[in-house]
């Protein structure tokens, strides 16, 4: 019933293109999250859906109801979606109860259904004995659950969270995120959740949507979005990948096959399909790769800077076989070497990017 | 285009019709009369003729007016934007102390309407002079009040406008980075050569800004000039307007329209002036921060606070202090002493005399009524225009600018233009009602109330709108339920700005009255025509009262407004 459609939805302003064939599809009591740096379109995505912009092109269907093409727009009103803001966006001149109150009022629910409802929703986030006070008395962590029972007390199947966690202390947020989590457990409510943290969409989403520049790079679940990355950006982006020119070697054997990377062989995942071919791009990460035992050959490298991250040292080395690149690799206490020494890396694992599905969306 | 389903129907009706209700409005109260008074000019009575024009410009009246317009105008907005400059770098830069009371005092007189200022000087000079006459320094029976003269009318423009030099100008000085002025102090260079080649080179904008507001608002004075120039046949363009038309009614409508156009165009050159001048050189500051330090005035401190509160009581104080004086007293030219002083004359024009009684209820009733209307039309306006985008309402903000930006004598005239001829399929007559001025306020002070308005707008997040629009409410139960309460403090001050200021207007209602239908400033200025200058002080002393209350009265929902959105506050 509250499926969320979105196909080749296009928005431009002006030249800008703000958002250029994006296309995703959100089951129904699916938590996505909308990851993405600011200035990717993920803010117009959320602008969209809510209806506050008017589409240029493509569709955007809630449930079998069709809400926004470049000919029909209904306006955020008529959508019936709840929508987390990232200011809260409380009312101050309004109390709490008021507040929460508020769609219920318009929808046309009077007393005593609307009060036992606000209590209700009150009651779910914690804020019962808050009713009566006003917006600008509460803590950041408070008007952010008023606003979530404000959100929840019309029952919308679909909610939409702008960067909830955004204005919160750190020590905040991971409290809210579990709340997030629980409240979307209990109520099985679709939700579309914009962010640019990657740990919160990783800990939250059944699925994340990576933006770049108005386009979708990827569209996967968390684990495969680390595990397998689409393209170099996605790579790049998501856990500080390393992003190197290799040649595959040989075709994939059981989700593996050889590469030659920075001088070296090594054995890495990849695709099923993937074709043999001396223009690949492998993505490393800093668990990837390590200090080889003395020995065992690997690539060598010059120790560029260390610095202590706690329990571990991140090092970074620049491969003498390329020196335009730098690797970053993490070793555990005491340091193996210092600033200008030698090492030598072993590669245990990687990924071959499937560069050709850049435009590919199947997760 | 698909059908929508009906409930996006009514939305999508509601709000193109409120859209262009709201055109049509501003549009009716800003372009219809301008144009008006250009076809007018074009074409007197509906033909197109060349004759009234020539008339016009064969008079030699014409041009003796014109020029005593521009040199009256030049020379006191010279003597405004040295007053106004002056004054805003002390109390702007400088660490002086009870910065807040002597804004609020600097600005009064602006606050205050022209004919009272004039009234209020006239009583401190002169033979007659009953504060002159108190400590015994009147001049000699039968000499002239130095003040009926080009000089007496160029000094009281000057000092009526300087606080439009002060606000412009402090305005652009807050908005001046810090950094800018450290970073030159940090050269090498003393206070006095950062101002110089730092902060007033920065400062052009705002003070020609200011510079061209004072020009045309001195040009458009009719208060000052009626009561200072009429005795003495020393004639501007307004007051020549009100002339012709007293002396000689509605059929000399097509030549003073031109005159009015005379000085609407003069009025334009002025506000063209400053674009050229502004054009020419990069004034964009690049960096944003918090407001500059004081200059520690040190040993200075103490004589220039001396000296900045002695010229505010001087320009403030003392002129009301001879108003008051004068109302006083039984009959003009007896001395004001312990057995002489009465309260009479307020008895006499808040109880007695009928017009008098009549203009507090009309003024009362116009200026509260304009304010509501404007308040009422500015908040959707203003939400179409800072959140909708309008094109079609940032054109016609604009031309919302035009009534007020335009000396008051020329929309007066276009309204007299408009409304002489009763009202087409209604066939009401609103010439010679209060109606006609209740029309003239609205369309010159909606920017009054406009602007503080977009500016509390432009200081709204508006997810507090949007968050009401997905919890399913239209745009008129937002703007009823969520909209006004948000704006409301800016709306109310943009409301008081504009009872304030009509309350105390002179220049339109002089050629709009009729008979039952008088404002305070007629009754004021035609006790002071008949020679009643005691009744005209006491109605003048009232007036201020009332003003300087409501004005210390926004100390209450201080804390709730905008950033500088009431001049008088800091």
């Amino acid at each position: 019933m509250a499926r969320l459609t979105i196909d080749r939805a296009q928005k431009r302003f002006g030249s800008f293109i703000a958002l250029d064939d994006v296309s995703i599809d959100v089951a129904d009591g699916e938590f996505l999250a909308v990851l993405g740096a600011s200035g990717c379109g993920k803010t117009t995505l959320l602008r969209q859906i809510a209806g506050f912009d008017k589409l240029d092109g493509g569709s955007i269907r809630i449930g079998d109801r069709l809400v926004s093409s470049a000919e029909t727009h209904v306006p955020p009103e008529h959508r019936k979606l709840g929508i987390v803001f990232q200011s809260y966006a409380l009312w101050p001149h309004m109390t709490v109860a008021e507040n929460v109150a508020y769609g219920l009022t318009v929808a046309g629910v009077r007393d005593p259904e609307r009060a036992r409802r606000v209590a209700a929703a009150l009651e779910l986030v914690g804020l019962n004995g808050f009713a009566d006070r006003r917006p600008g008395l509460l803590s950041g962590g408070q008007r952010q659950r008023v606003a979530l029972a404000r959100c929840l007390v019309t029952e919308p199947s679909l909610v939409l969270l702008d960067e909830p966690l955004a204005n919160l202390d750190v020590h905040l947020r991971a409290s809210m995120e579990e709340e997030f989590s629980r409240f979307h457990e209990r109520t099985g409510t679709t939700m579309v959740y914009i962010t640019h943290d990657q740990a919160e969409a990783m800990a939250l989403a059944d699925r994340i949507a990576v933006m770049d520049r108005g386009r979708l790079l990827q569209l996967a679940t968390p684990s495969m979005l680390y595990q397998e990355p689409a393209n170099a950006l996605v790579a790049g982006f998501i856990g500080e990948g390393m992003v190197l020119p290799a040649a595959v070697l040989s075709a994939p054997q059981a989700g593996r096959c050889k590469v030659s990377v920075l001088g070296v062989e090594a054995v890495v995942r990849c695709r099923s399909d993937q074709p043999v071919t001396d223009r690949a791009k492998l993505c490393l990460r800093a668990r990837d790769i390590g200090i080889a035992p003395v020995g065992h050959g690997g690539l060598s490298a010059d120790v560029e800077r260390l610095s202590y991250q706690g329990g571990y040292f991140r090092l970074e080395a620049r491969p003498a076989a390329n020196e335009d690149v730098v690797l970053h690799l993490d070793a555990a206490e005491p340091a193996p070497a210092q600033a200008g020494e030698a090492i030598c890396i072993a590669i245990n694992d990687g990924w071959v990017i499937p560069e050709h599905s850049l435009t590919d969306k199947a997760a | 285009m698909s059908l929508a389903d009906p409930a996006t129907l009514r939305t999508r009706v509601e709000e193109t019709g409120l859209l262009w209700g709201l055109v049509g409005l501003v549009a009716l109260l800003s372009l219809l009369p301008i144009g008006r008074l250009v076809i007018e000019g074009l074409a007197p009575g509906g033909q197109l003729s060349t004759t009234a024009l020539g008339k016009v410009m064969a008079s030699p009246a014409t041009w003796a007016a014109t020029w005593n317009s521009l040199v009256t105008a030049i020379a006191g907005t010279i003597l405004a934007t040295l007053i106004g400059g002056t004054v805003a770098l002390l109390a702007t830069l400088t660490d002086i102390r009870a910065r807040n009371a002597f804004t609020f005092c600097f600005v009064l007189p602006l606050m205050i309407a022209p004919q009272v200022t004039a009234l209020a000087w006239l009583q401190l000079f002169g033979p007659s002079s009953t504060l002159l006459k108190l400590i015994g320094m009147a001049p000699p029976l039968g000499s002239r009040n130095p003040l009926y003269s080009r000089e007496g009318i160029i000094l009281l423009l000057g000092l009526q406008y300087a606080p439009l030099v002060f606000l412009t100008l402090r305005a652009g000085l807050r908005a001046l980075p810090k950094e800018l002025i450290e970073a030159g102090l940090a050269a090498g260079a003393s206070p006095l050569t950062v101002l110089r080649t730092v902060v007033l080179p920065l400062m052009t904008p705002p003070l020609v800004a200011g510079i061209a507001l004072c020009f045309v608002s001195s040009l458009g004075n009719f208060g000052i000039p009626a009561f200072l120039g009429i005795p003495g046949n020393f004639l501007v363009l307004p007051t020549l307007i009100y002339q012709r038309l007293a002396g000689l009614g509605p059929g000399v409508l097509s030549e003073v329209a031109i005159l009015s156009l005379l000085i609407g165009l003069i009025a334009m050159v002025g506000i063209l002036m400053q674009d050229v001048m502004l054009r020419r050189r990069d004034f964009r500051i690049t960096t944003t921060s918090s407001a500059a330090r004081p200059f520690e005035l040190g040993r200075w401190r103490r004589p220039v606070e001396i000296g900045l509160w002695s010229f505010a009581i001087l320009v403030l104080a003392m002129p009301f202090l001879g108003l008051l004086s004068t109302s006083l007293i039984p009959a003009f030219g007896v001395p004001l002493n312990a057995k002489t002083a009465t309260l009479a004359n307020y008895a006499y024009v808040l109880l007695e005399h009928a017009a008098s009684k009549r203009a507090f209820i009309n003024s009362f009733l116009m200026s509260a009524g304009a304010a509501t209307l404007i308040v009422l039309i500015c908040v959707p306006l203003g939400y179409f225009i800072v959140w909708k985008k309008s094109r079609a309402l940032r054109l016609l903000n604009l031309a919302a600018e035009l009534p007020y930006a335009m000396p008051g004598v020329v929309l007066a005239i276009a309204a007299i233009l408009l409304f002489l001829k009763p009202l087409p399929v209604l066939n009401v007559s609103l010439y010679n009602t209060i109606w006609i001025i209740v029309f003239a306020y609205l369309a010159r002070f909606l920017v009054l109330g406009l602007r503080p308005v977009i500016s509390g707008y432009l200081q709204i997040d508006r997810a507090l709108e949007e968050a009401a629009q997905i919890a399913g409410a239209g745009l008129p139960r937002r703007l009823v339920t969520i909209i006004f309460p948000l704006v409301a403090p800016a709306a109310v001050a943009g409301a008081l700005l504009v009872f304030l200021t009509a309350f105390n207007e002179l220049t339109v209602s002089a050629l709009l009255w009729s008979s039952g239908a008088e404002t305070l400033g007629v009754v004021v200025f035609s006790f002071e025509q008949g020679g009643d200058s005691t009744y005209a002080s006491a109605l003048a002393a009232v007036t201020v009262l009332v003003t300087v209350g409501l004005m210390a009265s926004t100390t209450l929902f201080a804390q709730r407004l905008p950033q500088g959105v009431l001049p008088w506050r800091d």
